[in-house]
C-alpha cells in the first residue's frame, strides 16, 4: 500500500477521556497518515464518538497528546485552532445542518466565514458544484433541511463538509440510517472524493459493508484503547475475540463474502 | 502567501492572465477580481502554478464557460481537476423563489388569516381534547389518574415557584406601600396606605402578578418539553403504544395549574401584605397589630373570592396555550423556540385581558 509511509495526518498518543468514575479512553494511540481511508470501528459505548469530539477539539481530554495536519491540538486559543479548523471538514452523525438555512446558504457558511470578500455570483456557483459533488440534484439547493430525507441531509451535510477543499475529512457514521442502495451510494461517492481530491478521512462506522468497500484500514476500539490498526485480515490475526466475533459474526461473513476478502480465522 | 498576477499580454488583441504559486480558495476573491479586469479575448496561462483545489479549478472553469477564455500550461492533473469540476456544473438556487411586492404582500396576508382560523379550529379541536380527557379521567379514575405525574406537576409548578413568586410579591408590596405613602402624604391620609395596600393586592395584583410568573415559568415549560417531545416522536411512540398524550401529559399539567394558581396567589397576596406591613410598620410606625386590625376593617371578603375565582381561569389559561402551543410543534427545533414565545405572550395577553372582564362583570354584580 502506497499509504504504508506516508506522513501521519493524525497522530493521537496516551489519550485519556474519563466522565465522571467511568474511564472511556486510557493510553489510546492512534495514527491516520495522508491520503488514507481509516475506520474506526468498536462496540456502543466504546468511545468511537468521543475520539472524534477530542481530536477536532470538541473535547478536551484528561491527558495525552493529539497532532492534527502537524499542529498540537491540546491547549490552543481559538485564532490558532481557526487555521487548522479551515483545513478540515467534519460530517455529523445527523448532518448537523443550521435548520434556518437552506442547502446552499448552509454550503456558504464556512466560505463567507473563512472568506468574506467572494463575491455572491461567485460564492453561488461554488455552492453549487459542491452541492453537485455531495450528489445532490439542483433543485436541492434552495430547499430547508427540514424538506430533506435522511440521505439527502448527510449528502447535505458531506457537501457543507468539502466547502473549504478540506484535506482531512471527519465522517461520523456516514452511512448509519440509510438504505442499503443509498448507502453503497454513498460509500462510493466517499471514495470517488477521496480519490478526486485526495483527502485523508477519518470514518467512523458500523457498518461492515463500508469496511470491505473503502477503508483502507481499519482501527478496532475496545477495552478503552485501539486493540490494533490495519485490513481485515490483519486484524483477524490478532485473535481478540470481539475481532472474531464481528468480522466472522453472520453479518460479518456475508459482507466478507459479497467483497471476496480472504477470511482467515 | 501565493504570487498572482494578471499582467496585460503586448498582443492588442487579448490578454494573457499568468498565474503564479497557488490557485486555491485563498486567493480566489482577488483571483476572480483579477480575471473580471481583464479584457476580452483572455488567456490563462497556468504552467506557473504548484497547486490548484477546486475552487481555483472553478474559477478557471467559468471563465472558459462564461467568456470563452484559452486555457495554457494546464498539466495533466490540472486538467483532468478542470474537468471534474465541470462535471458538477448544476446551477442552483441558493434560497427558495419568491414572489416581490405587492403579491407578498398579499400572499402574507392570506397565509395569516388562514394560519390564524387554523390556530382557531385547532385550539377548540384541543379545548375538546383535553374536556373528553378529563371526562375519561372522572369515570375512570382509578385506571386513567396519573397520581405520579400530577404529583410531579404540582411540585414543578407550585412547590418550585414559592420562592420567586413570595420574593417577587413581598418587593411589590414594599413598593406599592412605599408609592402610595409618598402620594397620601400630600393629603395628610398616610393611614390609608393600608387600604391602597390591602386592595390592590388582594383584590388584583396578587393574582395577576402570580399568573403572569407562571405563564413565564411554566407555560413556556410546558411549550417547550411538549414541543422537544414531539420533535423527537415521544408522542407519536405514546399514541402507538395506546398511551393519550393529552391523558399523560396535558391533563397533569393543567391540572397542576389549575390547583396550583390559587394557592401560588394566595401565597404572593400574603407576602404582598407582609411587604407592605414590614414597609408600613417601618416608615410609618404603623405597629404590625393595628396593620392586620385595619386590614381586616378595609378588604373585603369579597375582594379574595374575586382573587380565588381567577385565579384556577388564569391557571387553565397558561395550562391550555402553553400545551396547545407544545402539541402544535412540527419540524424543526427553531420551532419550538418560537412556539414557546408564543404560548408566553398569548397567555399574558388572554390572562390581562380575562382580568379586564372580569374586573368589569365583579363591578356589576356589586361586588365592589
Amino acid at each position: 500500500m502506497s499509504a504504508q509511509d506516508a506522513e501521519p495526518v493524525i497522530t493521537v498518543k496516551g489519550l485519556r477521556n474519563s466522565f465522571g468514575e467511568q474511564v472511556i479512553h486510557q493510553d489510546l494511540d492512534l495514527t491516520v497518515r495522508r491520503g488514507e481511508i481509516l475506520g474506526v470501528v468498536g462496540g456502543s459505548g466504546t468511545g468511537k464518538s468521543v475520539l472524534l469530539r477530542s481530536i477536532i477539539g470538541l473535547q478536551t481530554p484528561d491527558a495525552g497528546e493529539i497532532e492534527v495536519l502537524g499542529e498540537n491540538m491540546i491547549g490552543r486559543d481559538e485564532d490558532e485552532a481557526k487555521n487548522i479548523r479551515r483545513r478540515w471538514g467534519i460530517l455529523f452523525q445527523n448532518g448537523a445542518l443550521f435548520s434556518t438555512l437552506t442547502v446552499a446558504e448552509n454550503v456558504e457558511v464556512p466560505i463567507r466565514e473563512y472568506f468574506p470578500y467572494i463575491k455572491p455570483p461567485l460564492l453561488d456557483e461554488i455552492a453549487s458544484y459542491k452541492i453537485a459533488m455531495g450528489g445532490l440534484p439542483a433543485n436541492a439547493g434552495p430547499k430547508f433541511p427540514s424538506e430533506l430525507s435522511g440521505g439527502m441531509v448527510k449528502r447535505a451535510g458531506l457537501a457543507r463538509a468539502l466547502a473549504l477543499d478540506p484535506e482531512l475529512l471527519f465522517l461520523d457514521e456516514p452511512t448509519a440510517g440509510l438504505d442499503p442502495i443509498a448507502a453503497a451510494a454513498f460509500d462510493e461517492l466517499i471514495l470517488s472524493l477521496q480519490k478526486r481530491l485526495d483527502l485523508t478521512v477519518f470514518l467512523i462506522t458500523h457498518d461492515l459493508d463500508t469496511l470491505h468497500a473503502i477503508c483502507d484500514r481499519i482501527a478496532v476500539l475496545a477495552d478503552k484503547k485501539v486493540l490494533g490498526v490495519g485490513t481485515i485480515p490483519e486484524l483477524l490475526a490478532l485473535d481478540h475475540p470481539w475481532i472474531q466475533e464481528y468480522f466472522n459474526g453472520p453479518r460479518g461473513r456475508a459482507a466478507a463474502a459479497s467483497y471476496e476478502h480472504e477470511v482467515v480465522a | 502567501m501565493a504570487d498572482l498576477k494578471g499582467q496585460e499580454a503586448d498582443d492588442p488583441h487579448g490578454s494573457v492572465y499568468r498565474v503564479q504559486g497557488a490557485l486555491t480558495i485563498t486567493r480566489a476573491a482577488t483571483t476572480q477580481r483579477e480575471i473580471d479586469a481583464l479584457p476580452d479575448p483572455l488567456t490563462i496561462d497556468l504552467s506557473e502554478i504548484n497547486r490548484m483545489d477546486t475552487v481555483g479549478a472553478w474559477i478557471v472553469y467559468r471563465t472558459v464557460r462564461d467568456r470563452g477564455a484559452k486555457v495554457v500550461g494546464a498539466s495533466r492533473d490540472e486538467t483532468s481537476l478542470l474537468e471534474q469540476v465541470g462535471e458538477f456544473d448544476a446551477p442552483t438556487r441558493v434560497t427558495p423563489e419568491e414572489a416581490g411586492g405587492f403579491t407578498r404582500v398579499l400572499r402574507e396576508l392570506g397565509e395569516w388569516v388562514a394560519e390564524a382560523g387554523v390556530t382557531l379550529v385547532g385550539l377548540l379541536g384541543f379545548l375538546g381534547a383535553v374536556l373528553i380527557g378529563f371526562a375519561n379521567v372522572i369515570r375512570r379514575p382509578a385506571r386513567r389518574f396519573r397520581l405520579n405525574a400530577v404529583v410531579q406537576r404540582f411540585d414543578v409548578v407550585g412547590v418550585r415557584a414559592l420562592g420567586i413568586i413570595g420574593l417577587m410579591s413581598f418587593l411589590i408590596g414594599i413598593v406599592i406601600a412605599q408609592q402610595g405613602a409618598v402620594q397620601l402624604a400630600q393629603f395628610g391620609a398616610e393611614v390609608y396606605t393600608i387600604n391602597l395596600i390591602g386592595r390592590i393586592t388582594v383584590r388584583e395584583l396578587g393574582v395577576l402578578m402570580t399568573a403572569i410568573m407562571v405563564a413565564g415559568r411554566s407555560g413556556s415549560a410546558f411549550a417547550a418539553q411538549i414541543g422537544t417531545m414531539k420533535i423527537t416522536e415521544e408522542i407519536d411512540a405514546m399514541r402507538t403504544i395506546g398511551v393519550s398524550p393529552v391523558e399523560a401529559l396535558v391533563l397533569p399539567r393543567m391540572m397542576a395549574s389549575i390547583l396550583m394558581m390559587p394557592l401560588l396567589g394566595f401565597w404572593a397576596i400574603l407576602t404582598a401584605l407582609f411587604g407592605g406591613g414590614i414597609f408600613v410598620w417601618l416608615d410609618l410606625g404603623i405597629p404590625p397589630g393595628t396593620y392586620i386590625q385595619r386590614l381586616q376593617e378595609v378588604i373585603p371578603m369579597t375582594d379574595l373570592w374575586i382573587a380565588l375565582i381567577k385565579a384556577p381561569v388564569f391557571g387553565f389559561i397558561i395550562a391550555l396555550a402553553g400545551c396547545f402551543q407544545g402539541m402544535l410543534v412540527s419540524g424543526n427545533s427553531e420551532e419550538v423556540g418560537s412556539r414557546t414565545t408564543t404560548a408566553v405572550v398569548q397567555s399574558i395577553f388572554l390572562v390581562i385581558v380575562l382580568d379586564a372582564v372580569f374586573a368589569v362583570f365583579f363591578s356589576s354584580i356589586g361586588w365592589a
